[in-house]
């Protein structure tokens, strides 16, 4: 799996949504993505990529970009 | 300075002066923001013979009793703005608190809880024992303070495990496994004070079972009146619990669902600390005019953070003494004190207490 299928991956396991949600998802725009996902995806990412998130990292989490942002700068992480 | 701003500063550092400025230009610009979103919250200013427009420092700002927010469904955001509600831990039959929250004062609640917290903990996360059950949070839309409570300080988890089943019951071997994949790290206990004491203490000491804690740090409250009505002061439930499990990192924190996020931790000289983002005012029961150091009275308290309703400042049903202010021990600015109790003929607020109620 390339980085970016792990990366969707996580979201979609962690939200129970389609690859077409993707694009755009912000935190707390759908009722999967609230506090409680949220940590369900920070697991689900830092299992994925065997990395553990710093808390400014996980309270900057706040879109589907973002996320790729702060993995890529953050984490070396490549896209 | 904009509440992101306020949120950067570290959580103990300022001195009075600074405080005060601070928090004089916060909490009026909340006080006009609650009073033009709020008509009820307007309508109390009016009745109280406040002007929010005027200029006055933040002790002057009208406070809420927390009671209020059962009474009346008070926000300052349209109703579908709202992305949580959160309601109070109440004793069956009890009416409950709620508590609106919008994006923004939930994530700022989030920032200000991180910050004291990592203040404490240090900012890399470390695996979490929580000592409660699952079942706290299974209702996502509708958090009780409780499940809240949790889910803020899994923040600082990287692995977590619930220590306590359905039925409230320890976990000993589901423990055992976490403590030995997590052999030689910084553990992170959770839990709220008569939950750790009834389901965790009381437990290890009738099953004999001694899990080596010593490099534990545990975060605990919600309140001590079960354990009060126990004779267990607060330096016994710290040596009791070394006793059986090596801990030597305990602190207790004083917090309220209607001020989420923006909590008082006890420090290693075992006095509660008001961080930058909120503050306590400790009020004369007669008149409400400000106590002096080491006087007893009514705890209010003020935060930077409640945008999405109108509890910025607020009266409890809590008793305390301002212990000093900048001057502490441990070297964190800012006041800290001491909780005495509820006042008498409060309700049972609490989520340590609400829950011990159910074992009297």
């Amino acid at each position: 799996m390339t980085n970016q299928e792990k990366y969707n991956e996580a979201f979609m396991t962690s939200f129970s949504i389609s690859a077409d949600k993707l694009t755009g998802l912000t935190y707390q725009s759908i009722p999967e993505w609230d506090s409680v996902g949220h940590m369900t995806l920070v697991s689900a990412l830092e299992d994925a990529f065997d990395i553990m998130l710093e808390t400014d990292d996980i309270i900057d989490l706040s879109s589907y970009e973002k996320g790729q942002e702060i993995l890529s700068s953050h984490y070396g992480i490549q896209f | 300075m904009t509440i992101e701003q306020i949120l950067d500063i570290p959580p103990y550092s300022l001195g009075r002066e600074d405080k005060q400025a601070l928090l004089d230009a916060r909490l009026g610009e909340l006080t006009r923001h609650h009073a033009a979103h709020c008509d009820a919250y307007a309508r109390m200013c009016r009745a109280a013979g406040f002007d929010p427009e005027g200029s006055y420092p933040y002790q002057a700002i009208p406070f809420l009793p927390v009671r209020l927010f059962k009474e009346f469904e008070l926000r300052s955001v349209a109703a579908d703005e709202v992305v949580k509600t959160m309601t109070s831990s109440g004793t069956t039959g009890q009416a409950v608190s709620k508590i609106y929250l919008d994006r923004t004062t939930s994530a700022n609640q989030t920032k200000a809880l991180t910050k004291i917290v990592s203040s404490f903990l240090g900012t890399s996360r470390v695996p979490m024992l929580i000592l409660d059950s699952s079942e706290v949070v299974k209702n996502r839309a509708m958090f009780s303070a409780r499940g809240a409570g949790i889910l803020g300080f899994s923040m600082f988890g990287t692995k977590r495990m619930y220590a306590l089943d359905g039925e409230m019951k320890l976990d000993l071997e589901g423990i055992q496994q976490f403590l030995e994949q997590h052999a030689g790290e910084t553990i992170f206990l959770f839990g709220f004070t008569f939950m750790v004491w009834q389901h965790f203490y009381k437990e290890l000491v009738r099953t004999g079972y001694r899990p080596d804690l010593s490099r534990g740090v545990l975060i605990h409250g919600g309140g001590w009146k079960k354990l009060v009505s126990e004779q267990v002061s607060p330096e016994e439930f710290r040596a009791r619990l070394h006793q059986v499990c090596g801990i030597e990192h305990v602190h207790d924190y004083y917090g309220m669902v209607e001020q989420t996020g923006s909590i008082y931790m006890e420090c290693e000289a075992g006095h509660l600390h008001a961080p930058v983002f909120s503050d306590v005012l400790i009020r004369r029961p007669g008149d409400f005019t400000l106590a002096s150091v080491g006087e007893r009275g009514i705890i209010q308290v003020v935060s930077v953070l409640p945008e999405s309703y109108p509890g910025h400042s607020l009266l409890t049903e809590d008793e305390g003494i301002l212990l000093g202010e900048d001057d502490c021990p441990c070297g964190r600015k800012g006041k800290y004190f001491k909780i005495i109790g509820r006042l008498k003929n409060a309700e049972i607020r609490g989520c340590s207490d609400t829950y011990a109620a159910k074992f009297q």
